[in-house]
Parts: C-alpha cells; structure tokens; sequence
C-alpha cells in the first residue's frame, strides 16, 4: 500500500510556490481532551455501531488508551449483531469496521455465515449503498478471518454496475432512481471500486481503472476553495436531507483517494498544492464539537498522514504578536498534521516585509536555532530593522538529510503575518495659548501626558491654541499612530474633536479660534480638553484628560447655527412622566339652603291663593253626578289624573322616560276611556238641561 | 286742572266699569282667570329667584317657567273656547275644550318632567 501510495503523491515532491499565509495548528492535547468529552458513551454503549467505530477509530488515531470497558461493549454488540440473522449488509460493515479496531474473535461458523450473506448482498444489490457496505464487509472479513477464500466471483461485472452510476462530472449518484449526485458518494464509489479490485479473483480490465482515474481527476475540477489556501469538496445543498456537509464530503473523498490508490499500479497525477489544501483544510477546522465533524477530521488528517511518502509538514506559531518591551522570541514549531514528530530540520527566516510595502526585505535571510528541550525552533533577538508594526514574515524548512525529501511534503515559502508592538516614548509635549496676530505665547505649560493633569488656560477668540508632543518607536523612529485626537468638550456636552497631524517626530495641533468661532456655536464657557493616542502596536495607548480651558467667544448673531440637541437621558425621555392628578370642575356655586327653602315657600304660596281664591268665588261639587256608574266613571276620572300625575312625580325621581311612558300609555288608555265616558255624559246632561 | 282731575277721574271711572263688567263673567270664566293668575305668578317668582342665585341649572329653570307659561297659554285657550259670547266656538262642546286642556296639560308636563332633570 505504501508503495502505491507513493505514486500517488509523488508528484507533491515538485515544489509549488504556496502564496497565502499558512498559520495552521497541528493536532494538540486539546483534541485528545474533547475527543475524551465528545464520545462518552450513552449509559457504556453508544447508540449504534457506526458511532462505536468512529471512536473506537478516532480513540485509535489518537493515541488515546482503549478503555477496557469500552472493548467489551463494542465486542458484545458486535458479537451480537454478526451472530444474528437479521442484520443488514450495513450493520455487518460497521460491526466489521469497529472490529478491526477492537480485535475481537469472530468464530468460524459465524464468520462463514457473514461470508455467504455479504456475498448474496453483492448478487442482490441496486445502489451505491448497498455495493458499498456488502463489498466493504468483504474486504474486512477478509482481513479478519481466517478464510483465505474471500473472493469476488464476477468482479468485473460488480465493477461496471457500480461505475453505471457515475456521472460526466466525476461525481457518483446513489441509485439509478435518484438523479441527484454528489460528491460524498464519488468518495463512496472510489472506496467501493478499491474493495472491488482488491477481492477480484482475477486481473481487472485497465481500461476500467484508467476510466476511473479520470474520473477522480473531473472530480478535482470541481474542488473549492477558501482564501488561505484551504481546499474541499462540497455538494450543493438540494436535498436537506441528503446533504452531508463540507467536512463530511471531503473526508469522503480523501479516503476513496487513498483507498483506491492503495490498490493501483498506476499514478494517479494529482497536483501537489490540492492535497496540502485537503490538509489545510482540515487543520483549519480547528477543534470540532460535533462527533461526526470531529471523526471526519482525524480519519481524514491520518489519511495524509499515514502515507510512507509524502507526509505534509506544518509550521505553527505558539504566537504571532511580539512585543519589544518583553523582548520576546520569535518561535516556531514543525510538525506533522497529526502531531507527530518529524526528521532533523532548519527553519530558515528568508525575509521579513513591512505589510503593505513590495521594498526589499528588512533582514537578511538566516537560521533559527532549534531548541532541543521545547522543540521550537527560536530566533533569539529581534533584528534591529523590526520595530513596531505589521510584517510578513517568510519562513522556509531546510531538510538535513536528502532521503527524508522524498518522504516529506515540506511545502514552499511560508508567509506569516506577524505583529511587534511596544512602548512609544511620549515626550515634550506641551501646551500654550497664543496671541494670534504676533504669534507670541500667552501662556505655556508642560504636560505630563503619561500622568494626571490639570491644566487650566484661559483664552478669547482672537487667540489660538497650540498643543504638541513628540512620538519615539523604542528603536528610536517616527511613528504614526492610527488615532492622535483632541477632543474640547463644552460644559453644556457639546463635543468637537480634531485630529493632530504630524511632521515626522513632532505632533502638533494649533486651533485658531477665530476660524473656529462659527464651528463652536458661538457657546462661550469652560471646555474640557481630552487627548486620544492609540494604536494597535502600541503598548501604551492613553486617552487623558489634560485640563480644562475658559473660551471666551463673542456672542452669537441672529442667523448662528444652534448647537445640535444632546441626547437626553434616556431614563427622562423614556421613563415614566409626573403622574397627572385630575383637576375634577369645581362645582356650581349653590346658593344658601335656606335661601332656596324660602323660595319653595314662596313658589306654593300662588297655590294657596288659588285655592282661596277659589273658596272665594264659590265653587262647589253641586254638579258632581249621582248615579252610580256616572259616578265611579267621574271618580274614576279624577284618580286617573292623579294617578298621572304621580307617575310624573316618580319619573323625576326615580323613573327614566321609556319606563314611564310605558306606564303613561296603559295609564292614558284608561284616562281617555273614563274622560270620554263622564264628558260625554256632561255634555248629554247639559244639552238635556239646555233643550229643556 | 280739571284735564288732570279728569284723566284721574277717568282712570277711576274705567277702572271701576271694568270691575263691574268683570264682575258679570260667568263663575267658570273666572275659574280659568284665577288659574291663569297663580301659573304666572308661579313663573314670576321662579325668575326672581334666577335672578337672585343665578342660572346654573339653567334647564331646571327653563322647565319650571315653561311649565307655567305653558299651562297658562293651555288655560288661555280653555277660556276662548269655553266662552259662550266667542261666536267662533259655538259648536264646540265645553267638555270637548276641557279634555283637549287636561290632554295637552298631561303632555305639556311630560315633556317638562323629562326636561327638569
């Protein structure tokens, strides 16, 4: 297999130029520790063999110790599903699968019965699936058991039916059904197809596995990639349920790669930058929190890493941020994608650029020394063309020993982006008020930008002001900073910043009032002076407070721009409001009770001399009638009115209108019946007495 | 002089000429003036009393002199209709005037009721 292997990548011993920074950590304890968390089995077993492989396989990998306990689980539930008749094709390949790893005994009969069953499998099977798990299980029993006759008996066929399902594009699809295809099952089928060859009881046809070549080589037509230089296969997302993710599908193909050119002759003349991108990939993924991502990830970095030939070398950098201050080391480490150790080597600086500069390089190309007891190779002292800054750094990896060329991929020139930062020396900075017209000073005073400070000037606006200060790089350049600001802040919060220029060394800033006058808003008072230098190399950025100054300015015209509304607390505009009471209407002035009282007793007063005045003309009942039913109509009469009248007495007391008038109509009907009877019966009895 | 003494002794004279023509009204007739009487004065009275502690329940008022203006324009019409020398009313019945009095006076107080408040 390694020799094979080696065909395959040899072509990555032709050195490419790798153009984006490669800043990529090898496997470290921290994946040991979370492999450790992420496959804890449910209650001692994990839900299925599938999982019980993955981290069986990825414990194994590792290097991490097989829990005894863990070996038995896996041993029971495979023991159990190879002894049952009921598994499928696919539970007998993991359960295989998981074996490999556990190494425990399958006996003879079982063993024979898995033979048969995979085999019908094979004869039976109608998509990739199904060729891909009963031809897997094959090649696995076939390593396990003692059965030496392990065999494909129409190899060729089961070649061709498994191609069918290839597509112009490399990629494979899952059945004949199923028009989708993807990239996850070209891995599949490359993975199927190396099973196949290696069980053939004869010679496949060339020409099948030359198709297939070209198939993997559209295959990598259709490689994406990311800016650093990373590289991996992805399917379209058509299908949620299909879909298999990024990691998953590159994976994939990487093990059908390797598995298939574990089993041809032939190179397979893939270029060399498109399997260290594979690499970067995955090393880029970091530390996974899904099992499955996490399993992907280490299968896939042992396939690189497994081969004799070509194993990728990486560089990685503990930290890409050095200060002056604590004159730090420049450290690196080499190491395989998995960790391991690698032969004897230099790293060699080859130059060291200014970000953003094409200028020659900063230092000249030399060793680091390799530092036996942290197998980190240390370049010891800065040079002194380093200051604070961004550089890209360009490393290259000197192999001592010819022969380990041809086992190691070391890449070409690496470009690392790296930050030295420092402490700028702030000094000489003062502060002055100047008359404008001569230029003299009113008032001058030092500051101490790296303290407290409490400077307090006084200025009109015929005058100008002047701060300035100089800036040193610890190797004792001009420096310019991202933000050099100036900020007055006016006692009623408007704030006004200006940026401070420089020439060289020296900073300074002059605000000439006179101009500035319209841009205060003619607001005249105590303003608050704050000055910001900052950086992202610099180890002492500062935003001080340096004093305060009284500005005099002259008063604003009609037309002057207000200044802009501060923002108000929020807590006044959006909290709650003064609670409203409510101003009830002040009731009528009533007049004294008595007052009223008296009235009423004046208002009955014409009543009474009505009725006296009615005493007085002589009014009498004389014409009441006698009879009896003239009479109760008559009586009847009378209490009708009353009985209305009532009515309308409770009405305005106690009755609305609809009640009442309910009332008022039966009350009416009877009113006009027994008015009309007693009325027309005065009426008869006075034409009677009239006519007589 | 005697054109004063004159005029004052014609105000006498009248106003003796009409007590005693009043004097020859039937009794009915001046039953009806009595009412008429009183419901004015009611109303009197009630404006005095507005005019002493104000308007404010201004409906209050409007109802109580409303109701005696109005029953006293109802009486009025009682009267014209009742009176046996008004030739325009010769066919009507008295008791037929009385009960359009008693209805519209029923009704007149309804309406005045609902209005009091």
């Amino acid at each position: 297999m390694a020799r094979r292997l080696a065909g395959f990548l040899v072509l990555l011993l032709v050195v490419s130029i790798c153009e984006a920074a490669f800043l990529f950590q090898p496997i470290s304890d921290s994946h040991r520790s979370t492999a450790l968390e992420l496959f804890t089995p449910d209650h001692g077993s994990f839900k299925s063999l599938e999982e019980t492989y993955e981290a069986l396989r990825t414990f194994q990998i590792l290097g991490i110790e097989k829990k005894p306990d863990l070996t038995a689980t896996a041993c029971r539930s495979i023991s159990e599903t190879v002894g049952s008749s009921s598994s499928t094709a696919k539970d007998l390949f993991y359960a295989l699968k998981a074996n490999s790893i556990a190494e425990c005994k399958i006996d003879k009969k079982a063993s024979k019965g898995i033979i048969s069953r995979l085999k019908a499998a094979v004869s039976g099977a109608s998509s990739l699936l199904d060729f891909y798990y009963s031809v897997g299980g094959l090649v696995l029993i076939k390593d396990q058991s003692s059965e030496a006759d392990v065999h494909l008996a129409d190899a060729e066929g089961v070649f061709r039916s498994v191609k069918a399902f290839s597509q112009s594009d490399g990629r494979w699809r899952y059945s004949s059904n199923n028009p989708e295809s993807s990239a996850f099952a070209a891995g599949i089928a490359l993975e199927t197809h190396a099973g196949i060859v290696s069980l053939a009881s004869s010679e496949i046809d060339q020409s099948l596995i030359s198709t297939l070549k070209n198939d993997i080589i559209k295959l990598f037509d259709s490689i994406e990639k990311y800016d650093d230089g990373a590289l991996y296969f992805d399917d379209k997302l058509v299908d949620g349920h299909e879909y298999q993710g990024p990691v998953s599908t590159t994976s994939s193909v990487l093990r059908g790669l390797t598995a298939f050119a574990a089993v041809t002759a032939e190179n397979l003349n893939l270029p060399g930058d498109k399997i260290l991108g594979l690499a970067k990939f995955f090393l880029g993924i970091g530390v996974p929190g899904d099992a499955k991502d996490f399993f992907n990830q280490i299968d896939s970095l042992a396939c690189l890493e497994s081969n004799r030939v070509s194993i990728p070398l990486i560089l990685s950098f503990p930290s890409t941020v050095l200060s002056l201050t604590r004159k730090d080391s420049l450290k690196v480490g080499v190491s395989t994608v998995l960790g391991s150790e690698v032969p004897s080597l230099t790293v060699k600086l080859v130059g060291a650029f200014s970000s953003g500069s094409k200028d020659a390089s900063l230092v000249e190309s030399q060793e680091l020394n390799f530092d036996k007891t942290s197998g980190l190779h240390i370049l010891n002292d800065l040079p002194k063309s380093i200051d604070v800054g961004s550089y890209t750094f360009v490393f290259e990896i000197v192999l001592h020993e010819p022969k380990h060329e041809e086992v190691y991929f070391k890449g070409s020139q690496t470009k690392v982006p790296i930050s030295v930062t420092g402490l700028i020396k702030i000094e000489n900075s003062e502060i002055a008020v100047l008359d404008s017209d001569l230029g003299s000073i009113e008032s001058q005073k030092k500051l101490d930008l790296a303290g407290k400070n409490a400077i307090s000037l006084s200025a009109n606006h015929l005058q100008k002001l002047r701060l300035s200060f100089q800036l040193t790089t610890p190797r004792g350049r001009s420096f310019k900073p991202h933000q050099a600001f100036l900020k007055l802040r006016h006692e009623s919060k408007v704030e006004h910043i200006f940026v401070v220029g420089n020439s060289g060394k020296q900073f300074e800033i002059v605000l000439n009032f006179l101009g500035l006058v319209e841009k205060f808003f003619y607001l005249s008072g105590k303003y608050d002076m704050e000055l910001t230098v900052g950086d992202a190399a610099m180890e002492n950025s500062l935003l001080v407070a340096i004093g305060h100054i009284e500005l005099d300015l002259p008063e604003a015209p009609e037309k002057a721009p207000r200044p802009p509304p501060q923002p108000v607390d929020p807590y006044s505009r959006y909290g709650p409001k003064a609670e409203i009471t409510h101003i009830f209407r002040a009731p009528e002035k009533r007049p004294p009770q008595e007052l009223s009282l008296a009235f009423l007793g004046l208002t009955i007063l014409p009543l009474l001399g009505f009725l006296i005045g009615l005493l007085r003309l002589g009014v009498n009942l004389k014409n009441f009638p006698t009879k009896p039913l003239p009479a109760t109509f008559a009586v009847l009469f009378h209490v009708g009115i009353g009985a209305v009248l009532l009515l309308y007495v409770f009405f305005w007391v106690k009755l609305d209108l609809f009640q009442t008038l309910k009332i008022l109509g039966f009350l009416g009907g009877i009113l006009v019946f027994v008015g009309h009877r007693i009325l027309s019966h005065l009426a008869a009895a006075s034409a009677k007495l009239k006519s007589a | 002089m005697g054109r004063t003494l004159s005029t004052k002794e014609d105000a006498g004279a009248l106003f003796h000429s009409l007590r005693s023509a009043y004097a020859a009204t039937p009794v009915n007739l001046k039953i009806i003036d009595l009412y008429v009487g009183f419901a004015i004065f009611t109303a009197l009275i009630q404006v005095v009393y507005m005019a002493m502690v104000g308007s404010f329940p201004f409906n209050s008022f409007l109802s109580g002199v409303l109701s005696c203006v109005g029953t006293a324009v109802l009486a009025v019409c009682l009267r014209i209709q009742v009176n046996k020398e008004n030739k325009e009313f010769k066919d009507l019945p008295p008791e037929r005037a009385f009960a359009d009095f008693v209805l519209c006076n029923l009704v007149l107080h309804l309406v005045i009721m609902n209005f009091l408040g």
